[in-house]
């Protein structure tokens, strides 16, 4: 089988590979690229655990073939600190101990980082909607969308 | 398994011509799902996204033309869209969750041909039209038409869907769709009904189209459903006429998500609803 040379962008750096064309993206980025912070969950779209975003837009990257990525720009886990310096969501994460086994927070992360960047000041409910779709069975949800909530409005003071 | 993804329709047709192992590929999340679980094993997967004008949405004589590819999420954000057709764009932001919504399509959604899918009910109130395009040139197709039962669509070898198209309709209309499931979200229909319908001067219903999802093999339009409303005043007694007449159209199953009864009553009960909503729409006002 012949593999597909695949030219991207991936947390703003530009990127090559070679992949399967059965390989989804989140394949391509954790096995052939090394960045194993896109975690995989449920492998069908359910749980959100390898949330990335493509050209701006939120996606499961299980749902996505490797071959798709061509051209396009992804972004991942680890695109979000800035070297040292940690993503206010982040931050916030860890100060309000909005996690507890890890694997969901990667995704709901991006996904978070996702809604914010479109909806600077989103109501409880807003952030729930938007989360539905990222599954956490430690935490029971409270303290993620306590610290989304918390680092929107930090955000929204510091700007 | 090898992947295409031509720049043409012409190349697509070509790339899907006598290969009955390819499947399309628009937004992918029902497609790498099954693929995952090896419920299909194609020899080729056409991925239509590069292709002009599938990730249109387009102004089209009053009505709106959108592109296989266009996702839930670029839908929900079309303003116009949005305003003339709430009730399909809804339906379709039903569709599993943020991420899901950035990569579902209207045309995915239609050839999954599940029963319970949320945006037929909802194209098919809207009296929407598939654009199918094929070794035989371009043709178009009800959007009631296209599912022939679970799995089963009306779409020939090498054909797919490259766009649907939402008509045009007169002043003073308006859609809804609305849907039961146990929880508040990301769920499948146990019972999803669709109403479009246009007002005359004097608050009387001039035109209706009233459809139902997951209670019957695939979608069905509710013809009795309609007539109920027509040159009537939604009162109460219209009201109960159409729900009466969505009730006994449906023709559910017993399963785990709900028995023939409760899927009967609650096919009246959104059909209730779901015309209230599109009458206040209808009026201009925000439902």
């Amino acid at each position: 089988m012949s593999q597909i040379h695949v030219t991207t962008k991936i947390n703003g750096d530009e990127t090559e590979f070679l992949c399967e064309p059965e390989d989804t993206l989140l394949d391509v980025l954790r096995d052939r690229l090394g960045l194993t912070g896109t975690k995989e969950g449920c492998g069908t779209g359910d749980c959100g655990a390898c949330s990335v975003a493509v050209d701006g837009r939120l996606v499961c990257s299980c749902l996505m073939l490797g071959a798709e990525a061509e051209g396009r720009e992804v972004a991942t886990i680890e695109g979000m600190a800035k070297g040292d310096q940690l993503h206010p969501l982040q931050r916030k994460f860890i100060e309000m101990a909005a996690l507890q086994c890890g694997i969901c927070t990667p995704g709901i992360l991006v996904a978070a980082q996702s809604l914010l960047e479109r909806n600077p000041d989103p109501s409880e409910e807003e952030v729930r909607y938007w989360l539905a779709g990222n599954l956490c069975r430690c935490t029971g949800y409270d303290k993620i969308i306590r610290a989304v909530m918390e680092t929107a409005a930090d955000m929204r003071r510091a700007s | 398994m090898r992947y295409e993804a031509p720049l043409s329709v012409e190349d697509a047709v070509a790339a899907l011509a006598g290969q009955p192992g390819a499947h399309v590929l628009a937004g992918g999340t029902d497609l790498l799902v099954k693929l995952r679980s090896e419920m299909i094993e194609p020899e080729v997967i056409v991925d239509i996204k590069r292709i002009d004008g599938m990730k249109d949405i387009r102004a089209e004589e009053g009505g709106w033309r959108i592109g296989a590819a266009v996702s839930g999420a670029e839908m929900s954000e079309h303003e116009a869209l949005v305003a003339d057709w709430p009730g399909v764009v809804e339906a379709a932001g039903l569709i599993g969750s943020t991420q899901v919504q950035g990569r579902a399509t209207l045309a995915g959604n239609l050839c999954n041909a599940s029963p319970a899918a949320d945006s037929v009910p909802a194209m098919v109130a809207a009296g929407a039209v598939a654009r199918i395009v094929g070794p035989n040139g371009s043709r178009d197709l009800a959007v009631i038409d296209v599912p022939q039962g679970p799995g089963k669509t009306a779409l020939e070898p090498g054909e797919f869907i490259a766009s649907i198209l939402l008509p045009a309709r007169g002043q003073q209309s308006g859609d809804a769709y609305l849907r039961f499931i146990p929880r508040t979200e990301m769920d499948i229909a146990v019972v999803g009904c669709g109403v479009s319908l246009s007002l005359d001067s004097e608050n009387r219903v001039s035109a209706a189209r009233v459809s139902l999802g997951a209670v019957g093999p695939k979608v069905m339009l509710v013809e009795e459903a309609a007539e109920a409303l027509k040159r009537r005043v939604l009162d109460e007694a219209a009201l109960d006429d159409l729900a009466a007449a969505c009730s006994k159209a449906a023709t559910p199953i017993d399963d785990k998500r709900g028995t023939v009864d409760f899927r009967r009553h609650v096919a009246g009960v959104l059909a209730r609803r779901a015309a209230v909503i599109a009458a206040t729409r209808a009026k201009g006002e925000n439902a």
